[in-house]
Order: structure tokens, then sequence, then C-alpha cells
């Protein structure tokens, strides 16, 4: 027992001693840096100088994270609602094709496909004034904080209605049938029956998505101008043309800070569903 | 699929459907029109405001792109072979921890499962700006095996998880046959475990390869100066306005992608996937 135990541990030290020395040690070297205060020991110095120079950006930030995992969250359950309880075969069939095509597609890709697409006269514009919807002139330009919402929204998209689909394709069709049977709509049914049973897989894939959106280097700085700008840009900047590893490290820390913040509520939620479960 | 509880009449049925149609398109547009627009700055030679379409065509800009002593054809072989190293860490590091977590009863093995999982759940720039730092001072930074290394970490997750779930996945009665009429543990591991958990283990890889060949983030710190992938290829193309460079890049990092989307379905069966994190 302890032979085989012992065996376990060693057959997977290799590769959590690569996770602990290449991850977890520059995470802790984050944190400490940043909370060091110049002059020695503790304290808020970086952060102070973070919010002096950087407010706008965090508040940027926050809000164009959140309003993409809204974004990605309700277009998500549209797609996987009308995937599950579709009536037309063909437009079941097509929607299901088409909407995993971003999934595989890295966001450097994305965000030149974005830099062309919505450009004040890029093919999105193009195919408007072609429609006979806009004078070319009255075109705009979405390389701004909504190009990057897009962004996210169109690559996160596939991969949360992925899981959801998968997830309400394993409910019990009786539930739905029920209420169909009593006269409820198809969207009652998604946002009344649907949704709540899959609401764990939802909170997974919004949580991941979150995490992601806060990761991504290329799609600010390739899509949006620069003021202002994603904390990764900010971040980025502040190490390759000031060398400030303190405060870089500070606006490292706010961005784990909103993750922890997205990862309680998600926690709080799973916990209060595993004690509903128990009583 | 749900039966139509009520019939229409036909008038409504067709214009439902031409409703249904419209949506249908610009849902089509809004998803391959990026994509489509890629490949029609791939084939412009020219193409400027306010034409609708590229002015001239041509594939001028692929023979500068695949030209052999081009930049670009360096920095795709530089991409694929960081590419493969990262797969053969991945692999060499995944199997042993992955039968250990399907297999063998682990003390904190939900801990384990979840240090795993920390390099996705963190905001990364911090750590890979800290990492160059790191590997600065042991003289990794800008060389292939420091660049490996971080794809490493970033997709040791799929890895473990993947492989552990190949593993779990197959059935113990089979090693326990095998043991039974003698074979030795390593010899029922190589003939019998191994073979039947290989689709799932090769899907681990081509994530890790697709994971590595697409990184970005990580590679512009701690690659720089020396190290040129295509994705650093394809950032700097397009920063510095060359469109046509910039859309044949992007191409050439789709294509395993576009692949392995298509041909996925052969390698993780339903009863593997059922099993990731668990």
């Amino acid at each position: 027992m302890s032979a085989s135990r012992s065996a376990g541990l060693l057959l997977v030290a290799p590769a959590l001693v690569l996770v602990m020395a290449l991850f977890v040690y520059p995470l802790t070297y984050s944190v400490v840096s940043a909370v060091s205060d110049p002059a020695g020991g503790v304290g808020a110095a970086n952060f102070i100088k973070a919010f002096e120079l950087y407010s706008g950006d965090i508040l940027y930030t926050i809000f164009i994270v959140v309003i993409s995992t809204i974004l990605t969250g309700l277009v998500s359950i549209a797609i996987a609602g009308y995937l599950t309880m579709g009536e037309t075969p063909w437009l079941v069939s097509g929607l299901a094709w088409l909407y995993r095509w971003p999934l595989f597609i890295p966001f450097i890709v994305a965000a030149q496909c974005m830099r062309t697409f919505l450009a004040k006269n890029g093919i999105m514009n193009n195919a408007i004034v072609a429609a006979g919807l806009l004078e070319p002139d009255q075109t705009i330009s979405l390389l701004d904080w909504r190009g990057i919402v897009i962004t996210f929204v169109w690559k996160q998209v596939p991969f949360v209605a992925m899981l959801l689909a998968g997830a309400m394709a394993s409910l019990d069709r009786a539930t739905i049938e029920a209420a169909r049977n009593l006269g409820a709509s198809r969207l009652r049914c998604l946002v009344e029956i649907g949704v709540p049973q899959v609401a764990h897989t939802l909170m997974v894939g919004l949580v991941l998505s979150f995490v992601t959106m806060l990761s991504v280097l290329s799609v600010p700085m390739m899509v949006a101008g620069s003021q202002p700008t994603m904390l990764t840009v900010d971040m980025a900047f502040r190490i390759n043309a000031y060398g400030d590893y303190p405060v870089a490290n500070a606006l490292g820390v706010i961005s784990y800070l909103m993750t922890a913040i997205t990862a309680w509520f998600y926690l709080r939620y799973s916990l209060r569903q595993h004690r509903e479960t128990l009583t | 699929m749900t039966r139509p509880l009520v019939r229409r009449a036909p008038v409504a049925r067709m214009l439902s459907g031409a409703v249904k149609a419209v949506l249908l398109a610009l849902f089509a547009f809004l998803i391959i029109g990026p994509l489509a627009n890629l490949v029609l700055w791939a084939f412009a030679e020219r193409w400027y405001y306010p034409f609708k379409l590229p002015v001239t065509w041509g594939v001028r800009y692929w023979e500068v792109v695949f030209r052999p002593t081009g930049v670009a054809m360096a920095s795709l072989a530089t991409s694929v072979s960081i590419a493969l190293l990262t797969v053969l860490v991945a692999l060499v590091l995944s199997i042993p921890a992955g039968y250990a977590l399907a297999r063998l009863r682990l003390p904190m093995r939900g801990l384990i499962m979840i240090a795993f999982l920390l390099p996705q759940a963190f905001p990364g720039v911090a750590v890979y700006v800290n990492l160059a730092r790191i590997f600065y001072q042991f003289g990794l930074t800008g060389t292939i095996p420091g660049v490996v290394l971080v794809h490493a970490v970033h997709a040791l997750v799929f890895s473990v998880w993947i492989t552990s779930a190949a593993f779990a996945a197959v059935d113990r009665d089979l090693e326990f046959a095998a043991r039974n009429l003698g074979a030795p543990a390593m010899r029922a591991f190589l003939t019998i475990t191994m073979p039947l958990a290989a689709p799932g283990i090769f899907a681990s890889a081509i994530f890790v390869f697709l994971e590595s060949l697409d990184e970005f983030t990580g590679t512009f710190f701690v690659g720089v100066p020396n190290v040129s992938t295509l994705p650093l290829l394809l950032y700097s193309a397009g920063m510095g306005g060359n469109y046509q460079i910039a859309s044949i890049t992007a191409l050439i990092l789709l294509a395993p992608s576009i692949l392995f989307m298509l041909v996925v379905e052969r390698f993780l069966k339903a009863d593997v996937l059922g099993r990731i994190g668990r």
C-alpha cells in the first residue's frame, strides 16, 4: 500500500515540480514583489502608484471583461438552447456546423481577422453599405472597446456553447416535454427549466472565459488603440519601456484579485448547490 | 428535437422559414466573415479604400512568405520544432502522472489535480513577465529550451487531465487478466494499457501541439529577441500594416487547427471525454 503510494507520488513528481517551479514560484514572486515597499518591508506604495497611473485602464479592463462575459453567457445560452429545442432540422444542423468554427482559432489570428473586419472600411462595413443600410461616409470603425468585446465574444461563445449544448443534451427530456405540453413557450422552457439545470456548467465556462480574457495580450494590442487599454498591455509596456517590475506586478495582483472575486462567486454557488443536495 | 405542437398556415410557415434563413445567413456572416476576410487579404496584391474587394489579385505575397531564405519559413520551422519538443516534454511528464492519477491511490489527489489547473486559473501576463526575469538569470531567455518549458507548463493541464482520463477509461479487468496469465506489470502496461489509451494520449498530444503552435504571450516575453515563432511574426506583420503577410501567416497557423477540428471526433471518444476532470 505505502509502496504504491510512494510510487504514485514519484510518477507525479516531475510534472508537479515543473508546475511549481515555472508557475507557482513566479506567481508567488509577483505577489511578493507587488507588496514590497521600495524602502524595505511591506507596503502599498506600488499599488498606489499603479492606481495613479492606470486607474482608468483598470476600470476599462473590468468593464470590457464583465460585458464580454455576460454577452458570451447570453449568446451561448441562446445557441445551446436552440440546438436542444429547435424544431427546424436544417436550421439546427446549420447552426451546429457554424458555431464551432472560432473554437480552434488562436487569439492572435482572431485579432488579425477582426482588425480588418471591423475597420471603417472593413468587410463588415462594406457589407452594410452594400446592403444599403448606411452611406459610405457614415460607417463607423469598431476598433475600440467594442472591437475587443466582439473579438472576445466571437472567440469564447463556441467554447461555452459547446459545454452547454453537451450539458443540455444530457438533461432529462421529460422535464422539458412536460412544460411544453402544459403550453410553455420554448423560451420559457429554456430559461426556467433548461438553464437552472445546466447552471454549474455555465458557471465553469464563464469563469474559464473570464480568466482567459484577462490573460490575452494580442487582442487589446492589435484591435484597439493605445488610450485607454487593458491591463495586460500596460503590464507589458511597463516592463519593456521602464523595467518597472514592482508596479507591473502590482497590476498583475490586481488582475489576480479580479479573477479571485469571480472564483469566489463560483465557489459560493457550488457550495450552496452542494449543501442543497445534502439536506 | 421536439415536434411542433401547433400546425401553422403554409404562408406563415414560408415567411418564418425565410426569416430563419436570413438569421442563419447573418450568423454565418458573423462567424465566417472574419475568416473569409483573411483569405481575401491573403490573395490581394493591392487593396485600398474605397474598393470593396482587392484591386489586384495575385499570389505575390505567397512567394514572399514561402521564399526559402525568407523570415516566414524560418519562423515556421522554429514554431514546429518548438511545438514538437513541447509535445515530447509534455508526454514524458504526463504519461506517468496520468497513469498515477488514474490507477494508483494518491494522497491529496484532488489537490494535485488542482495544482495542474493553476496555469489556466490565473491571468498569465504577470507570471510570464517574472518568469522571463528568472530565466534571464539562468540564460534561458531567447533560447528554444526556455520557450519549450514555458509552453509545456501552460499546456500541462490538458496533457495530464486528458491522459489521466484516457488511462481511467481502460478496463482494469484486461490488465488483471494479463497479470493473472503471468505478465509482469511493465509488460501489461506496455502491451495492454498503453495501446488502449493511445487514442486519448494522441488527442492530448495534438492539443499540446496546437497550444504550443499558437502560443503568443509567453513567447513574447521569454522568446525575444532570438526566437521568432509564427505568432510573433503575425503580430509584427499585422502591427506593421502588412496585412497580406499577416493574413498568409494566419492561414498557415490555422491549417493544423482546422484539420484537427475536423478529425478530433475520431480520437476523443465519449467515454474518455466524460472522465476528464474526475
